[in-house]
């Protein structure tokens, strides 16, 4: 266990290196000039100097990822050319909301999706059974953008229950973390499901029911027990989507969020914020991803490492 | 459910072949005295911001997304395929300097990479399929070397080797047949992926940009009339979302037809 700690967090290290490396090169792969295409087509030549000085673009490139590396460790993410305030404030304050709306969307999706799962498994092929693999199904193809529109549309333009749009209280998160749910939910449900039937077909779930346990405890204490492993590791996979998906959820209903910041950033061309939205979230998810893969370990004793 | 999926994507492919014929009007037509109309008998799903009919335009946007999801799955297909069976074929150094640099491009997660790649390249049809694309070759190397790893310690190809033929010979004639099953089904599963991805930076601003009638786009600008033209908000993401259906669930049937043991990996 130890042994195999080390190692992950070894293969890390490159990989956030070379994580760094690639959001680097972005500002610097820009077709043409780049602080011509940040200062925009009409921008006076002293403005594009400017720019360029800013950026340090006029340096030769490894003292640029020299100095790229000393600021981000440092937390220093450069300057938004927009606001003209350091990205790495910019980044931080918009990494919040992103974060409370991820991982409350992650426990929705957890708790609703192994209910529905496990109600599916205990009575297959009923009404509710079908109508909640269909229901699946379609949350897994709508677009999150989409099913946004349509529960705004409903919730907040028809029914006038819940505000369409911004961050405030708890009625605000409703709309986004539902949509940004829904796909996980489906998702976990229809896996639930299927490991659930599986492990009911185990054994000791019929020993448990032959010595006479109540339905409840036969599913919840010996079935459900079970396939809560393979339904773990779903889960934690699922924070990759659900951050990704966030992008697109903030921008529908004006989250003050990193992923909003970072689209933003693209249309402004304000290439820095860009660069330090995309490496927040990028390290983010190589960070979470190591914790569940570790925390994965302390959770299931019969995992082998190889 | 994996012919009702057949039948979904049938239907659009017969609607790409056919949009011109099966759209009642011209779908790039302004007429603003027309604009962010309800569903009627002239216009049967409506009217857009500028007064073009949104059915023709929904029509017209199946040959945009079809071609979109095509282009960005064949992108990661021709390039991830060769990286991923070579890479495991041979092992060594540079296999594992590959694993590497697709752990680096997965720490993206999802439409990220796309956003990246559209970021640099900058917005527009063609930029959107080539990140698209480019976000795809990852999984496809990933899937293409577990399936190669597991062929290559097969006797056949040992058999393949002791009769003296060459290792590009036995990954062309040995391998990459025997890994024709997990190619086909990741394939069609992406083609889901590639409609939503494409979709979504369309959405954004980043992917194709008006008058082109794409769904995700057109999704982008009836946000801003959500409120004043449900209609607008509705139709493009049913047809995305069907499309999406169709492919997952001709994807989902492919993967348990030819190779059941995918179950869960794909």
């Amino acid at each position: 266990m130890i042994q195999y700690t080390i190692r992950r967090l070894l293969l890390a290290v490159p990989t956030l290196f070379g994580v760094t490396l690639l959001v680097f090169a972005i500002l610097r792969m820009l077709p043409g000039d780049p602080a011509q295409a940040m200062a925009g087509v009409h921008a006076t030549q002293e403005y594009v100097a400017q720019v360029r000085r800013q950026l340090g673009l006029d340096q030769p490139i490894h003292i640029q990822y020299v100095r790229f590396m000393a600021g981000l460790l440092r937390g220093d993410l450069g300057t938004s050319i927009r606001t003209g305030l350091p990205v790495s404030r910019e980044v931080w304050t918009r990494l919040i909301p992103t974060l409370e709306l991820t991982l409350v969307s992650l426990v929705l999706a957890t708790f609703f999706g192994i209910a529905v799962g496990v109600v599916s498994a205990v009575k297959p092929y009923s009404i509710f059974d079908y109508a909640s693999m269909t229901a699946a199904l379609v949350g897994l193809s709508a677009p999150v953008f989409w099913l946004g529109l349509m529960l705004m549309l409903l919730f907040a333009v028809q029914l006038r229950w819940l505000p369409a749009a911004g961050r405030g209280g708890l009625a605000y998160l409703v709309l986004p973390s539902v949509t940004l749910a829904a796909s996980s939910v489906a998702l976990i449900a229809r896996f639930t499901r299927s490991t659930m039937l599986e492990v009911m077909r185990q054994d000791y779930v019929n020993t448990a029911r032959a010595k006479g346990l109540p339905q409840r405890a036969v599913i919840l204490r010996h079935a459900l027990r079970n396939a809560l492993i393979p339904i773990v590791t779903i889960i934690g996979l699922r924070f990759g989507a659900l951050l990704s998906g966030a992008v697109l959820t903030e921008t529908v209903f004006a989250w003050p969020g990193v992923g909003r910041l970072m689209v933003d950033s693209i249309s402004a061309r304000d290439y820095p914020v860009v660069q330090g939205a995309v490496l927040v979230i990028a390290l983010a998810f190589v960070v979470i991803n190591l914790a569940v893969d570790l925390l994965y370990g302390l959770v299931n004793p019969r995992i082998q490492y190889d | 459910m994996a012919v009702v999926g057949m039948i979904i994507v049938l239907g659009f492919l017969v609607v790409a072949a056919f949009a011109p014929q099966l759209s009642p009007r011209d779908p790039m037509k302004f007429s603003l005295a027309n604009k962010l109309k309800p569903p009627s008998a002239t216009f049967p799903l409506g009217t857009d911001e500028l007064g073009r009919d949104l059915l023709s335009r929904i029509l017209h946007g199946t040959r945009v997304s079809l071609l979109m999801a095509v282009v960005s799955v064949a992108i990661g297909l021709v390039i991830g395929t060769p990286v991923g069976a070579l890479s495991a074929f041979y092992g060594g150094t540079a296999d594992l300097l590959t694993q590497r640099l697709v752990d680096i491009l997965m720490a993206f997660p999802g439409i990220l990479l796309a956003i990246v790649v559209v970021a640099v390249l900058g917005p527009g049809l063609w930029n959107a399929m080539l990140a698209v694309g480019i976000s795809f070759v990852p999984t496809y190397v990933r899937v293409v070397r577990g399936a190669v790893l597991e062929i290559r310690t097969r006797e056949y190809v040992e058999a393949a080797r002791a009769v003296g033929t060459g290792n590009l010979t036995i990954i062309r004639r040995h391998v990459m047949p025997n890994c024709l099953a997990p190619i086909i089904v990741l394939s069609t599963l992406q083609m889901a992926s590639a409609i939503l991805w494409a979709s979504g930076l369309g959405y954004l601003g980043l992917g194709a940009q008006p008058p082109t009638p794409e769904w995700g786009t057109m999704l982008g600008r009836a946000q801003e009339y959500v409120r004043v033209a449900w209609h607008y908000a509705t139709f493009p993401g049913v047809a995305i979302a069907l499309a999406v259906l169709g492919f997952n669930l001709v994807g989902d049937g492919l993967r348990d037809a030819l190779d059941p043991r995918l179950r869960g990996r794909l």
